[in-house]
C-alpha cells in the first residue's frame, strides 16, 4: 500500500461527493432536453441541497430516533459504497475490507433502514413505500448479486478492484456472459435508483410512487441527506457499470499522473451515461408495480444465464 | 482440569436434571421456581457454555459410565463437533433461562414446577444427545428431548388447538425417531456393534451407506423442519411459551444438524457426492418454502417459525456443499462450507433466540401476537425494540451484523466452486447461488415486515398504551444476546478460529491460515480472492455517521420542531391505515401465488358488513399428508375387520402370528 493508494480512496470518496448531484442535474438536463422542455440548471440539485440544509427540520410527534437515525446511516453506507466501487482507480486500500457481497449488502442495509424509518411515523403511504422498496428490492439485489458473481467469476476474485483490474488491465477480450450480465445489470440499476420503468423520480403521484413515498416524511437536513444519498446510490451503480462494461481508462494505481488521465475519463463516461439514461427514461413507459416483478424476474434470469454461460463456456 | 470436561459436562446435566427434580419437590411454589430453579440453571449453562469452548481445543476424551441396562453402559464423547454443539447449547440456554426467570407466570397452564422439570430434561437431553457415543444413549437421549419438548409445547393444554399442534409434533418425531432407529441399524452393519466407535469401523459396502444416509436425512431432517417433514414446526413454535420456542428453534434444530453431521461426516465418512446434491437441494427449497411463507404469515410467532425453517434450509444447503466438495476431495472448499454451517447454526442460535424471547415480552406486555393488533412498541418498550432491532437486522443478512458472515461464507463457497466432473452439479452450482440469494433478500422482506409492524408505526390497538417494557432479567438476557450478535457480527476470525478445530476433525483442512487471514482481515482461501472485515467496515460507516450528524450541525443547525405527520397534507383517522401484516404481505402472496393454498373470501357491494378474508393453507398438508391419512384411515378401517373385542379371537390371532413367526425363523 502505498501513499498514492491512499490518496486515490480519499479522492475517489471525495469525488463521488461532489459529482454525485451534478450527475443527477445532468440527467435531468437531458430529460429535459430530450422532452422538448427547458432545461433546469445543472447545479439545481445542490441549490437544494443547500435551501434544505438551512431549514428547520419538522418531524411527527411520533417519530422514533430510528426515523432521525436512518438517514445518516443512509448516507454512511452509501459513502461506504463509494469507497469500494472502483470508479477512478482500482488500487484502494478500503476495498480490502469489503468486498462485491459486502457491497450489496451495504446498499441492503441502506434499504432497510430507509424502509423500517418509512414504517415509524405509521402513515398509509410510508408503509406503502416500504413494501414496495422491499418488493423491488428482494428481486433486484439477488439480480444484482448474480451479476457481480459473472464477473467474479471471470477474474476469479469477489473484489471489486481486482475484477475490474482483470478486466481493465488484463484480460482483454469478449465475453458472452457479460452481454448477459450487462442487460440484467441496466435493468437492475433502473430498478434501484427508482427509474422509469419501474418507478418515477418525478413524482408526486400517491398511487404510482415507491422512493418517494418513503421519503414523505422527512425534511430539511434529513431529506437533504437522503437525496444526497441517492445521488451517492446512482452514481456507485454507474461507476460499478462503468467498471465492469467500460473499464478501460481507469487507473492502476502506480503512479499519480494515472489519477489525472482517469477523471476526466471518468466524467466523460458518466455523462454519456446518464444522457443513455435519461434517453431510456423517456423512451419507456412507467410498468405498473405488478409488472415489475416480470421485469425483475428476467433481469435475474438474464443474470444467472450468464454466470451459467460463463460456467458452461469458461468464458 | 483440562482433560476433566467431560465429567464436569456429565455433572452439569446432572445438575440440571436435579434442577428439574427439584422442581417437581414444589410444583406450585411459584417464586421458588422462577426466582430460584431457572437462575440455577442459567448458571450451569453459562458454565457448560464456558466449558465447551475450551474443550474444543482438547483432544478427543471419552468416558463410560455403568448405567443403562446391565450390558450396555453409557459411552459418553466430547469432541470438537460436540464441544461446538455444547458451547451454542450453552450459551443459547443460558439467556433463555435467564429470560424465564422473569417469564413464567403462576395462573398459565402447567404447573411452575412441572414446566421447571420438564425445561431442565428438555436441556439436559438436548446436551445429552451432543455427548452420546452410542446409539442406544442416543436414542434414550434423543426420545426424552422430544417427549420433554411435547410437553412444554402443552403448557397451555386447556386450549384444544395447542394440544392438536403438539400431536402433531410428536407424530412426525416419531417418524423420525423410526427413521433414526433404522439408520443406526445399517451403520452397525451386521456387527451387532451399536457404539459410535463401531459404526466408524464398520465399513458399509455397496448401497448400505447411502441407505444409512438417506434414512439419517429422512430421520434428522423431521426434526431440524426440512422439507416435506416440516409440517409440525409452524404449528409446535406457536403453540409453545416464547422461551421454548426460543430453545427449540435456537437449540433443538440444531441437534439435529450435529446429528447429521455426526452420521454423515464422522460414521460415514461422507464418501458419495450425490448426498450432497441431495441435500443441497432439499435445504434450498425448504429456505424458499419457508421464507415465501414467513412473508405471508400474521402472528408473530409463526412468521419466525417459517423463518427459522429459512435458516435451517440456508444451513443444509451449506452441509450439501460441504458433503459434495468432501466427497471430491476439495479439501479446503468443503471447510469454507462448513464452517458457513457452523457458523450459520451459531449465528441462528443467537439471533433466533433473541427474537422469540422478544416475542414472548411483546405477548406479556401486549397479550396479543397478532401482528394485526400491534404497532408502534418502539415508544412503549424501547429496550425491548432496540434489542430487536439487533436481532432483526442481523437476521436479514446485513453488514456488519453476524447473519452476513456465514451467508458471506457460503457464497464465497458456491463461487468458488471448481469444475467437477458432475456437469449437471457444475451447472446445479448457479442456479443454487440463485436460489440461495433469493432467500436472504426475502429474509430482508420478512424481517422488515416483522419489525416494522410489531414495533414501528403507530399503536393499532388502543390497549397498547398500556403496554410496559420488559423486566429486568428478560433485558439481561435480551442485551446479552444482541452483543453476541454484534461480536458474532464483527469479529469472524476470533469465531472461525474455533469453528476450525470442528473443521480439522471432520474434513482436515483449516479456514484460518497464519499468513492469509489476520485478526482484522478474514480471507478464505487468499487475499486476492476475497477478504471481508466487518470491523474496519463497521469502524467506516460509524465514522461517516457521526461526522455527517457534526458537521450537519456546526455548519448549519439542529434544529428540530415536530407536530403531525404530514402524510401529503391528509391525516388519516385511524391507525388502521397502516399496513397491516396481511398488507405488507401481500405482493409476495400475488407473486408466489402457485405456492399457496390460498382461499380468498372477497366482499360484495351489498354487504352489510363487508369481510375480506385469506386463509394460507400449506400445499403439502393438501397434496402429500391428507392422501397418507385417507389411505392410512383406508387400512385402520380394514383392520377393524378383525376387531371384534373378543378376547378367544385375540388369543387364536397372536398364535396364528406365532407358528407363522416360528415357521419363517427356523
Amino acid at each position: 500500500m502505498t501513499a498514492t493508494a491512499y490518496l486515490s480512496q480519499v479522492l475517489q470518496v471525495a469525488v463521488a461527493l461532489a459529482l454525485a448531484p451534478i450527475l443527477v442535474g445532468w440527467i435531468n438536463q437531458c430529460r429535459a432536453w430530450l422532452q422538448g422542455r427547458r432545461a433546469p440548471p445543472l447545479m439545481l440539485p445542490y441549490r437544494t441541497l443547500r435551501k434544505l440544509f438551512v431549514k428547520d427540520a419538522v418531524i411527527a410527534t411520533n417519530a422514533s430516533p430510528v426515523f432521525r437515525l436512518a438517514p445518516y446511516v443512509v448516507f454512511g453506507a452509501m459513502c461506504c459504497a463509494a469507497a469500494i466501487v472502483p470508479s477512478l482507480a482500482t488500487d484502494l486500500p478500503f476495498a480490502r475490507a469489503a468486498d462485491a457481497i459486502a457491497l450489496v449488502g451495504l446498499f441492503a442495509l441502506a434499504r432497510v433502514f430507509i424502509a423500517l424509518a418509512a414504517m415509524d411515523i405509521g402513515t398509509a403511504f410510508g408503509s406503502m413505500g416500504a413494501r414496495r422498496e422491499m418488493f423491488v428490492g428482494f428481486l433486484a439485489e439477488p439480480a444484482l448479486l448474480m451479476v457481480l458473481f459473472t464477473a467474479s467469476l471471470i477474474s476469479g476474485s469477489t473484489s471489486l478492484p481486482a475484477i475490474v483490474d482483470a478486466l481493465a488491465h488484463r484480460d482483454f477480450g469478449i465475453y458472452p456472459s457479460l452481454a448477459f450480465a450487462g442487460v440484467a445489470f441496466t435493468m437492475v440499476s433502473l430498478a434501484e435508483n427508482a427509474r422509469i420503468p419501474v418507478d418515477n423520480p418525478a413524482t408526486h403521484l400517491e398511487l404510482t410512487m415507491i422512493h418517494e413515498a418513503m421519503v414523505l416524511e422527512y425534511s430539511a437536513r434529513h431529506l437533504a441527506l437522503i437525496e444526497w444519498s441517492a445521488a451517492l446510490k446512482l452514481f456507485n451503480y454507474s461507476c460499478i457499470g462503468l467498471a465492469l462494461f467500460l473499464p478501460f481508462g481507469i487507473a492502476d494505481g502506480s503512479d499519480w499522473r494515472a489519477l489525472v488521465g482517469a477523471a476526466p475519463l471518468l466524467i466523460a463516461k458518466l455523462a454519456a451515461g446518464g444522457a443513455a439514461l435519461a434517453l431510456i427514461e423517456t423512451l419507456s413507459a412507467k410498468l405498473r408495480i405488478f409488472r415489475a416483478p416480470e421485469f425483475l424476474g428476467t433481469a435475474f434470469l438474464l443474470a444467472v444465464l450468464g454466470m451459467l454461460v460463463n460456467l458452461l463456456l469458461g468464458s | 482440569m483440562r482433560a476433566d470436561a467431560l465429567p464436569l459436562l456429565a455433572a452439569a446435566i446432572a445438575a440440571w436434571l436435579a434442577i428439574g427434580a427439584l422442581g417437581l419437590v414444589r410444583p406450585l411454589a411459584f417464586a421458588f421456581v422462577s426466582r430460584l430453579l431457572f437462575p440455577l440453571g442459567a448458571l450451569v449453562a453459562l458454565l457448560v457454555a464456558g466449558i465447551a469452548l475450551l474443550a474444543t481445543a482438547e483432544p478427543v476424551a471419552t468416558l463410560v459410565l455403568p448405567l443403562g441396562l446391565p450390558d450396555l453402559p453409557f459411552h459418553l464423547r466430547l469432541d470438537p463437533l460436540s464441544a461446538f454443539f455444547l458451547a451454542l447449547l450453552g450459551a443459547a440456554t443460558c439467556a433463555v433461562s435467564l429470560f424465564s426467570t422473569d417469564y413464567f407466570r403462576p395462573s398459565e397452564g402447567t404447573a411452575p414446577g412441572l414446566v421447571a422439570f420438564q425445561y431442565h430434561v428438555f436441556v439436559a437431553s438436548m446436551a445429552t444427545v451432543l455427548i452420546a457415543d452410542d446409539a442406544y444413549l442416543f436414542m434414550v437421549a434423543w426420545e426424552a428431548m422430544a417427549l420433554a419438548s411435547y410437553f412444554l409445547v402443552i403448557t397451555e393444554h386447556r386450549i384444544a388447538a395447542i394440544r392438536d399442534a403438539g400431536f402433531l409434533y410428536l407424530f412426525i418425531a416419531h417418524i423420525g425417531a423410526i427413521a433414526i432407529l433404522l439408520t443406526f441399524g445399517v451403520l452397525q452393519g451386521g456387527s451387532g456393534d451399536y457404539t459410535f466407535d463401531g459404526m466408524r469401523a464398520a465399513r458399509l459396502q455397496g448401497a448400505w451407506p447411502s441407505l444409512g444416509f438417506l434414512l439419517a436425512l429422512v430421520g434428522f431432517g423431521a426434526k431440524a423442519g426440512l422439507l416435506p417433514l416440516h409440517v409440525w414446526l409452524p404449528e409446535a413454535h406457536p403453540a409453545a411459551p416464547s422461551p421454548v420456542s426460543a430453545l427449540m428453534s435456537g437449540v433443538m434444530l440444531k441437534t439435529a444438524i450435529y446429528a447429521l453431521l455426526r452420521v454423515t461426516f464422522d460414521l460415514l465418512h461422507a464418501v458419495v457426492w450425490w448426498w450432497g446434491v441431495v441435500v443441497l437441494v432439499v435445504g434450498l427449497l425448504t429456505a424458499l418454502f419457508g421464507v415465501v411463507f414467513a412473508a405471508a404469515q400474521t402472528d408473530m410467532k409463526r412468521l419466525l417459525a417459517y423463518s427459522s425453517m429459512e435458516n435451517i434450509g440456508i444451513i443444509a444447503a451449506g452441509v450439501g456443499l460441504a458433503i459434495l466438495f468432501r466427497a471430491h476431495d476439495k479439501t479446503l472448499l468443503a471447510a469454507i462450507a462448513l464452517t458457513a454451517v457452523l457458523y450459520h447454526c451459531l449465528n441462528h442460535a443467537m439471533f433466533k433466540t433473541l427474537l422469540f424471547l422478544a416475542t414472548g415480552a411483546v405477548l406479556h406486555a401486549t397479550r396479543e401476537r397478532s401482528l394485526g393488533r400491534l404497532g408502534g412498541l418502539i415508544r412503549r418498550m424501547p429496550w425491548v425494540a432496540w434489542l430487536a432491532l439487533v436481532g432483526t437486522l442481523a437476521i436479514a443478512g446485513l453488514p456488519p451484523l453476524n447473519g452476513f458472515v456465514s451467508e458471506w461464507l457460503l457464497l464465497q463457497a458456491f463461487l468458488f466452486t471448481p469444475s467437477l466432473p458432475q456437469s449437471f452439479v457444475n451447472m446445479l452450482v448457479p442456479l443454487a447461488a440463485g436460489a440461495l440469494v433469493l432467500a436472504v433478500a426475502l429474509a430482508a422482506y420478512v424481517m422488515v415486515k416483522f419489525y416494522g409492524v410489531v414495533f414501528l408505526g403507530r399503536p393499532r390497538d388502543p390497549d397498547l398504551a398500556h403496554a410496559h417494557d420488559a423486566g429486568r432479567y428478560e433485558r439481561v438476557a435480551l442485551a446479552g444476546l444482541a452483543a453476541a450478535c454484534v461480536l458474532l457480527g464483527v469479529l469472524p476470525t476470533f469465531v472461525i478460529g474455533v469453528i476450525d478445530r470442528v473443521n480439522t476433525m471432520l474434513v482436515g483442512a483449516a479456514v484460518i491460515r497464519p499468513g492469509v487471514s489476520s485478526w482484522l482481515l478474514l480471507a478464505p482461501i487468499d487475499a486476492q480472492r476475497a477478504s471481508y472485515s466487518p470491523l474496519v467496515m463497521l469502524a467506516v460507516v460509524v465514522a461517516v455517521v457521526v461526522l455527517a450528524i457534526q458537521v450537519v450541525h456546526r455548519l448549519y443547525h439542529g434544529r428540530v420542531r415536530t407536530t403531525g405527520a404530514w402524510n401529503c397534507g391528509s391525516p388519516e383517522p385511524t391507525p388502521r391505515m397502516q399496513d397491516s401484516a396481511e398488507g405488507f404481505g401481500q405482493p409476495i402472496r400475488q407473486v408466489f401465488e402457485p405456492f399457496f393454498r390460498m382461499t380468498r373470501e372477497l366482499p360484495s357491494a351489498f354487504d352489510a358488513e363487508p369481510r375480506y378474508r385469506v386463509t394460507i393453507d400449506d400445499p403439502f398438508r393438501y397434496w402429500l399428508y391428507r392422501p397418507i391419512a385417507r389411505v392410512m384411515e383406508k387400512l385402520a378401517g380394514y383392520l377393524g375387520l378383525i376387531q371384534h373385542g373378543r378376547i378367544s379371537a385375540y388369543l387364536a390371532l397372536s398364535f396364528a402370528t406365532l407358528i407363522v413367526l416360528l415357521f419363517f425363523v427356523r
